[in-house]
């Protein structure tokens, strides 16, 4: 069933493309300076087409199937994103060309900041970061340098729930700051006494998921930001979960300071095999002067016959560049296409069912599955893979069967707060069809679990791989093909 | 229009079988008072008229295929992109995949991602590179992070050479505020003239990381060798930031010695797009492996003996290490990695030699028509790859204003970067321009000369 | 579960041997964190180092884990064998996957075998 590789299938003397020759006369090389070998691979395009080709097959993608993986808001990207990215009038402009020649580009830039600013309610947005977990350094950056602007240095801790992402106490850590755990309550909470009590004037902020990745919108969420206010901490906002509020609730409302987005999460842009994600950041007004630079404003306000002239403008305090040029702009045009088709309309109705087809999900497999925070959730909840009566099965066994089944499994091992977790998102994507046959597959499972639990032990069995020897992997650290002639 | 395929039969059937009678009452843990709000957004558009206004916005640039002809360079670049690299990537099975975590589901990027890795450990000359960063600049800002990891915080300077890109050092220095890590050697008073020997009198033993830019921002090569010597024999680490397009023709920053080469992916097979999404490629050394950030692919086997890849030495990595982690990165360019890799697949050992050799004469002809052009010539002795450094006789944005009239997109300022250099434009020559095309440019310089 | 009688322990997984002066990790550590691909010891020959502080840090496939010095003294010597194979830790945690040698260290306050199985036993619930 493998492929080769590129190298294996290389032939010498062949070659996809072919150039024009030189239409100017050749200039001396510098021989000193030339490399001795290029070892690169050797093809015919058919080769490349084909074996790439045969690679996509060994995938499973959002196009082939459905994709429940939690935190990750796996949903449909829309086909026109595509083509409206790919547009030759985007596709072909330098980063650097003179603003009036990019006119198109930058009032669409500007106008996405102004629709994250309206979905959001924050006073201000940079679209720069390039990822989520790059909006989270840039949020901490833009925290720390707020305190000391205000000569407030004392301030060196960052409170981390214990159910977050591990991005957020890994961004607070490249600021040097001190994490602190705080835990959740009995009901999936922040534990409020726990947070009071962690509360003082060493205290940056709170980075803050809500709905948190249990799936469960915080019940005193407006208390647990209130306290961080007391101390005079900032309340970041994990915008991984967004899917769920668009429309509902807007974080800066609630009286989140900042908060990112994931483009590639709520707004439809492909994730592309792991990237590129999209991380802008939403601040509220008394941020808004440290966000990066540059930000795309109007630099020259429209008169009479001439319209506004969309330009750069940086803000007073800015923390600085967090990347080269101007973010990922491509990842832009399809959240624009997205937000352009959805309105508010469609956008709060890409929350409910979001949220519906969770909660149905659920209910479809209650009594099968422990759900241990069980009450309504979110866009997403977290249930157990494990069962007294199937001791030796694991999340990881659950996950691995369900592959059997065709589908993706759920994200496990995640939260850490629950033991052989499962966290299923379904997006609101799903139709009620897919989200049976999904909760079919799962009780069948559960009760294969007790049954016949080596099934589940040596799964997946129809799947083109079996499971992989980690072991091997990080002890022979095999991370690049042969080369030839080095 | 929305992408939500529920009937509303279905939906009351799924309302009932969670026990609401209404979507609302999903929601009852939201504050109410802040609960629905009414958002300001334009009415929804179909697919139809979605597909107009983007069209619309796209035109209102003017784009280097069909509006301008650009010169224009300074760390992204115009090249030909081989139509079978976007073919591959529309695949929905590469596009709409996730990060591969669950392998026996997710070969097909595993493999192109292990690919990806050897392609670029052939390129740089190094023994192993990660799946990718955002873009150049944070590239280069990790490598300050893995030096800093590697002395455990214990040296705190980082020598950086001021002929690397403003963005990438602007990046750097952001991300390194709030690190005990001081930069040096690219204040304002920096002689801009002299060769790579003048940092090595800033290297000492609190040096964690020097970074040069190969071939420099300015376009100049330089052979690091000596450089990267002095710094190993002050026990720091050297990280080369690399045009990929050069090592077509030049000599690998590894065969320098540098124990880190990073760069921007852009040139190999991702389109300029108004500045990305780009690919950051970082490679080193094994013995730095474990500092450094991002993912990794490894090959391996599975259950039924077959060779198969996987990411590897995942402990690393935040979602395990949490605050211990070299780096918060958690998603790589996935995409663009492909891109790359499909890139350099097609156009292989000839083919990607012949564009480095197609850039290098075209911009030696262009550089050599300008210097001979009146009050016009090349600001450096040093050798040049697609990228050369020209005095004007006049402000560069009145010149660049000048060719933008005549169609053509000029060269980088360098002037709002470096004061010492006002009046000197960047200029970039790759395989897409024209000898015509040159010509015409260069006539036009002369006219702005004599007005 | 092997708790050689004559170490000591702490609660967070190391054991300090008294008569050599050798510190390591437990077989409790290593079994919970499993295949081990990764060891880096950071303190080196002639520290001084107080009880508490990271001596290594330590990866398996799936986790990662920090051990601390169970005593305070001076490291007359670091096992430089464990970074190329790392996975001595796993096979022999209290021979060959010693990681620091200390001198003049002082082992009271550290659990005993008898209590640090008790403790092992309880986390297992």
């Amino acid at each position: 069933m493998t492929e080769n590789t590129i190298y294996e299938l290389s032939s010498p003397g062949r070659t996809g493309v072919t150039f024009p020759k030189p239409d100017v006369p050749e200039a001396k090389l510098p021989a000193d300076l030339l490399r001795k070998d290029l070892p690169l691979p050797e093809l015919a395009e058919v080769d490349v087409v084909r074996h790439f080709t045969n690679l996509s097959k060994y995938n499973y993608s959002v196009d082939g199937g459905f994709y429940p993986l939690g935190s990750c808001t796996m949903k449909y990207n829309p086909k026109i994103n595509e083509e409206t990215a790919r547009l030759p009038g985007f596709v072909f402009t330098h980063p650097l060309q003179p603003i009036e020649t990019v006119q198109g580009n930058l009032a669409l830039m500007y106008q996405l900041q102004e629709w994250l600013k309206e979905i959001s309610g924050f006073a201000a947005v940079t679209l720069q970061p390039a990822a989520g977990a790059h909006g989270e350094l840039t949020g901490v950056l833009i925290m720390r340098a707020y305190h000391r602007l205000r000569g407030d240095a004392r301030r060196v801790k960052m409170l981390i729930p214990d159910s977050a992402h591990g991005t957020n106490p890994a961004s607070s850590a490249m600021s040097s700051l001190e994490v602190v755990q705080i835990p959740s309550d009995a009901r999936g909470n922040v534990d409020l006494a726990a947070l009071k009590a962690a509360c003082d004037e060493t205290v940056v902020g709170l980075m803050l998921t809500n709905p948190n990745t249990l799936g469960l919108f915080d019940e005193h969420v407006e208390q647990v930001i209130a306290a961080v206010h007391a101390c005079g901490g900032l309340v970041y906002g994990d915008g991984a979960n967004l899917n769920a509020l668009l429309g509902i609730v807007r974080p800066g409302d609630l009286g989140f300071d900042l908060m990112h987005f994931n483009l590639h999460k709520t707004f439809s842009t492909p994730h592309g095999g792991g990237g590129p994600g999209s991380g802008p950041v939403g601040v509220s007004q008394k941020l808004a002067n440290f966000l990066p630079s540059p930000l795309v404003g109007i630099v020259e306000e429209a008169d009479g016959e001439q319209p506004a002239l969309f330009g750069f403008v940086e803000p007073e305090h800015s923390i600085g560049r967090v990347k080269a040029f101007n973010g990922h702009f491509g990842m832009f045009v399809r959240a624009y296409t997205y937000i352009a088709m959805h309105g508010a309309d469609g956008l709060r109705q890409i929350a409910e069912y979001a949220v519906l087809n969770a909660n149905y999900v659920r209910a479809r497999l209650d009594g099968a599955y422990t759900v241990p925070f069980d009450r309504t959730c979110m866009h997403e909840f977290v249930a157990e893979g494990q069962w007294a009566e199937a001791p030796g099965v694991r999340a990881l066994d659950v996950a691995k069967r369900l592959m059997d089944y065709d589908f993706h499994p759920p994200t496990n091992y995640f939260p850490l707060i629950v033991h052989e977790a499962l966290m299923i998102e379904p997006t609101e994507t799903e139709n009620k069809a897919t989200l049976d046959a999904f909760a079919d597959a799962l009780l069948k499972i559960a009760e294969e679990a007790r049954t016949q639990p080596e099934l589940l032990k040596e799964a997946p069995h129809n799947t083109p791989f079996g499971r992989m020897d980690e072991v091997k992997a990080a002890r022979e650290l095999v991370l690049c093909c042969w080369l030839p002639n080095e | 229009m929305t992408y939500i395929p529920h009937s509303l039969k279905e939906r009351d059937a799924m309302l009932a079988a969670v026990g609401v009678k209404s979507l609302e009452d999903l929601f009852k843990d939201v504050p109410a008072e802040h609960r629905f709000p009414k958002l300001n957004l334009p009415p929804a558009l179909t697919e139809m008229e979605a597909a107009a206004e983007l069209g619309e916005l796209s035109i209102g640039n003017e784009n280097i295929r069909t509006d301008l002809v650009s010169f224009l360079g300074a760390g992204a670049y115009n090249h030909y992109i081989p139509a079978a690299v976007d073919a591959l990537l529309r695949r929905g099975e590469f596009y709409t995949a996730y990060t591969p975590y669950q392998p026996e589901i997710s070969q097909g990027t595993l493999q192109a991602i292990f690919e990806y890795q050897s392609l670029i450990s052939a390129l740089t000359g190094m023994e192993v590179s990660n799946a990718s960063h955002y873009d150049g600049a944070t590239a280069v800002a990790e490598a300050a992070n893995l030096a800093y990891a590697q002395f455990r915080g214990k040296r705190t300077k980082v020598v950086l050479s001021p002929a690397v890109n403003p963005q990438y050092r602007a990046t750097l220095r952001t991300y390194v505020q709030g690190m005990s890590l001081e930069l040096a050697g690219d204040d304002a008073k920096a002689n801009l003239d002299a060769g790579p020997e003048v940092l090595e009198g800033l290297i000492d033993e609190t040096t964690a990381l020097v970074i040069v830019q190969y071939p420099d921002f300015f376009g100049r090569i330089y052979d690091y060798t000596k450089l990267i010597e002095a710094a190993h024999a002050k026990g720091a680490l050297v990280c080369a930031a690399a045009n990929p397009t050069a090592l077509g023709l030049l000599k690998t920053p590894g065969e320098m010695g540098a124990d880190i080469v990073v760069g921007e992916g852009q040139p190999l097979g991702i389109p300029l797009s108004y500045g990305g999404p780009y690919l950051g490629f970082f490679a080193t050394r094994k013995q730095y492996l474990h500092k450094m950030a991002g993912r990794l692919v490894g090959e391996t086997v599975d259950s039924r003996g077959q060779r198969a890849y996987v990411l590897t030495l995942t402990a690393r990595e935040q979602h395990i290490k949490r605050e211990r982690a070299t780096s918060n990165i958690c998603t790589n360019q996935g995409l663009m990695a492909l891109a790359s890799a499909i890139y350099l697949s097609l156009l292989g050992k000839s083919g990607f030699r012949q564009v480095a050799e197609l850039c290098y004469h075209k911009a030696h002809y262009a550089a050599g028509k300008i210097a001979k052009v009146k009050g016009y010539s090349l600001c450096f002795e040093a050798p040049f790859f697609h990228e050369f450094s020209v005095c004007c006789p006049k402000p560069v944005e009145e010149i660049n204003d000048h060719l933008l009239e005549h169609g053509f997109l000029g060269g980088y300022d360098l002037g709002q970067d470096y004061p010492s250099l006002k009046d000197h434009l960047l200029v970039a020559v790759t395989e897409m321009n024209t000898k015509d095309e040159i010509d015409a440019m260069v006539d036009v310089l002369a006219e702005v000369a004599h007005d | 579960m092997n708790i050689p009688a004559a170490y000591k322990y702490t609660k967070t997984d190391e054991w300090f041997d008294p008569t050599s002066g050798k510190v390591g990790l437990t077989d409790y550590a290593q079994s919970q964190l499993s295949d081990i691909v990764f060891v880096e010891v950071v303190v080196s020959a002639g520290e001084t180092v107080q009880a508490g502080k990271q001596i290594a840090s330590v990866e398996s496939v799936k986790a990662a884990a920090e051990s601390y010095a169970p005593v305070t003294g001076k490291v007359v010597e670091v096992n430089d064998n464990l970074a190329g194979n790392p996975e001595i830790l796993n096979g022999d945690p209290y021979g060959k996957g010693w990681m620091a040698k200390f001198e003049g260290a002082d082992a009271s306050g550290l659990m005993d075998a008898a209590a640090y199985s008790k403790y092992c036993e309880e986390r297992a619930h």
